[in-house]
């Protein structure tokens, strides 16, 4: 039986791939038959990944995208890829008037440059077959705003537009796909913020489908790299439980 | 850093509560002023200040600015 659905074959990089969404994304895609080559800051955590996927295909790469002799060695290792999850990122949260310039350049240099100068290497050394789909993974929040956001949703905003760019730049001839995925609340890990479980409890309940899982942002990423999304490009799939309504 | 100039860092983050609201034993989120803006710049502010990263949760487990004053110094 064919699936259409499935990424059977499909050799795929996940960047960020040591924690939270990266992680689900990784092990998601390797259930749907990909060879996972993933990458990612913090070792130990990405081993654990490592040892969560299934394809015996699987790589892994250990890579802070930030520093230049990592990403080279990144990409000297890279294979020929099917598809590519753009999933390094930093969350963060100051008000406007305490953003340090420190704190805007760690922002853009993760969460945008590197996925920048990740896409330029991927097209300059037609790393990506025809055919293939590059997902960034972007967030509700450069459309929604929110306080201490700022650096953050302006990050993802910035995303949001190179991949509209990118996907009219490698369309026409390589038929490659560039579209984003803009996950709403996934909570990946213990109650950190400054809001109160309360808090977070009423925001939860202003969503009509809750806070989502990590699996439902994976799935939409496996759609967007399958060949089930073969006539869909520059699109932001906003995956979200309603939030944005 | 002595708490004296902790708590004229945290009062420096309010633009509308008197001066004589903020003592060690003002109990921070019961001012008209908390909201979770607020926290976010508090939390920056101790960043900037003392140089020390207190997450969210450490700031909730806090009641008193002395409390707050007490986790960011023996971090």
């Amino acid at each position: 039986m064919s699936n259409r659905f499935l990424l059977k074959n499909k050799t795929i990089l996940i960047t960020g791939a040591s924690s939270g969404l990266g992680r689900s994304i990784a092990i998601e895609c390797s259930k749907m038959g990909a060879v996972v080559v993933i990458s990612g800051r913090n070792k130990e955590r990405l081993q654990d990944t490592y040892d969560n996927l299934i394809d015996p295909g699987k790589s892994q790469i250990v890579c802070d995208l930030t520093n230049m002799d990592s990403f080279d060695a990144l990409c000297e290792e890279l294979p020929q890829l099917d598809g590519v999850v753009m999933c390094a990122g930093v969350p963060n949260s100051t008000p406007v008037r305490h953003i340090s310039d420190i704190i805007m350049r760690e922002v853009f240099e993760v969460n945008a440059f590197a996925n920048f100068k990740l896409s330029r290497f991927l097209i300059a050394k037609n790393k990506i077959n025809k055919g293939g789909s590059v997902v960034f993974v972007s967030s509700v929040a450069s459309n929604r705003p929110y306080v201490g956001n700022s650096i953050y949703s302006a990050s993802k905003a910035a995303i949001d537009s190179f991949a509209k760019v990118l996907a009219l730049e490698v369309g026409y001839r390589k038929k490659i796909r560039v579209n984003c995925i803009s996950p709403g609340i996934v909570p990946t890990k213990a109650n950190d913020s400054a809001f109160s479980d309360d808090d977070l409890a009423n925001q939860e309940n202003k969503i009509p489908l809750g806070f989502g899982k990590p699996v439902a942002i994976a799935n939409g990423c496996i759609f967007l790299l399958s060949e089930a999304s073969e006539w869909i490009t520059g699109i932001d799939l906003v995956v979200d439980g309603g939030q944005l309504l | 850093m002595n708490i004296n100039d902790f708590i004229s860092a945290f009062a420096e983050e309010f633009e509308e509560t008197p001066e004589d609201r903020f003592r060690p034993d003002t109990v921070f989120n019961q001012l008209g002023e908390w909201d979770s803006l607020m926290s976010l710049s508090i939390l920056a502010m101790i960043d900037e200040i003392v140089g020390k990263r207190v997450t969210g949760s450490e700031l909730r487990s806090c009641e008193t600015i002395e409390d707050l004053y007490n986790l960011s110094m023996n971090k």
